[in-house]
């Protein structure tokens, strides 16, 4: 097995995930991607009609380095770390996304219905992802962080906030899961 | 600068990670609700194991950074509505996209170019909260 070309197992990705927080504590700052999507928004000058995006941005540039930095490493991973090869995905949630109509679970790394260029051509895929771009950047804001601060960072401080979020992300995910999705799709 | 390249360093190990583990997939995700896999509970699982025990040890020995400060790690605002309503309408885009706002990025420069649009109306989202915070439940 090469760690290098083959998908990872979790007992290597989630420790990774734990080097990645460790990196960030000690170079004093906080694993948070979200506040990303802040900056950006004040960055464009948003601060300047609303207050919540009225504040001084540039202290946040590292993040935006971070985001910069991890685009990087997924363009690095997906052409030069890979034999073309994914983990194995059960076999009762590849036939079922066979019959919702989506194709390719345990073959590629993600749904050509979503994520293939040509899926831009789709007006209901557009409307899907632009449906989803919103919730998540609403929902993280609103909650205060997402899997990386609240999931990762939060709950390893032992924040009570950030298990309600948690437990907040599973409600919405399996509504979505097992009951929007199947209608939307 | 040295500070600047250790952070895009971090970045890149973050990007590597989510692309490798394949917590980044849309199919790891929808497995993960139907809770048909173990892999994303062990890898959240494991990733949060370590770090309460790294965040633990930091508190307790008062350990100091790469830089020499004491590392503080500031607490979540103690709110109940925020980060339930917030985690609901978040749990439910993630579910839709399979993206979280990280691999957004990751996937983006893995060349799954629909993740722009995501990205786009992320920010969007993000706007949309700031303008209606104060009318909204916390």
């Amino acid at each position: 097995m090469s760690l290098f070309t083959e998908p990872w197992p979790w007992y290597i990705g989630g420790p990774a995930i734990a080097v990645v927080l460790f990196l960030l504590l000690f170079a004093e700052k906080n694993f948070g991607m979200s506040s990303n999507l802040r900056t950006l928004c004040a960055m464009a000058g948003a601060g300047k009609k609303t207050s919540f995006f009225n504040y001084d941005w540039r202290q946040y540039r590292w993040n935006l380095v971070v985001a910069l930095g991890a685009a990087v490493g997924g363009f690095f991973a997906a052409n030069y770390m890979t034999d073309g090869s994914v983990g194995t995905i059960n076999e009762d949630v590849v036939v079922q996304l066979n019959e919702l109509g989506i194709e390719g679970a345990g073959d590629v790394f993600m749904p050509s219905y979503f994520f293939s260029n040509d899926a831009l051509s789709n007006p209901k895929t557009l409307a899907l992802l632009a449906l989803g771009g919103f919730l998540i950047g609403f929902g993280t804001r609103y909650a205060g962080g997402c899997t990386s601060g609240h999931a990762i960072s939060g709950l390893s401080n032992l924040q009570l906030p950030s298990l309600i979020a948690v437990i907040g992300f599973f409600i919405g995910g399996l509504l979505m899961n097992h009951f929007i999705l199947p209608c939307l799709l | 600068m040295k500070r600047i390249a250790l952070y895009f360093g971090i970045g890149i190990l973050f990007g590597v990670t989510m692309i490798k583990s394949e917590a980044a997939s849309w199919f790891r995700i929808y497995e993960m609700f139907q809770f048909k896999s173990f892999h994303m509970y062990g890898i959240i699982g494991s990733a949060v194991t370590l770090g309460v025990l790294i965040t633990q040890a930091i508190k307790r020995f008062k350990l100091r950074s790469f830089f020499g400060q004491q590392i503080e790690i500031p607490s979540k605002a103690k709110l109940i509505k925020a980060p339930l309503f917030g985690g609901i309408v978040f749990g439910l885009g993630w579910a839709l996209t399979g993206a979280c706002p990280g691999p957004i990025y990751v996937l983006i420069g893995a060349g799954y170019f629909p993740l722009l649009i995501v990205l786009v109306f992320a920010i969007l989202g993000t706007y949309c909260y700031g303008v209606l915070k104060s009318r909204l439940p916390h």
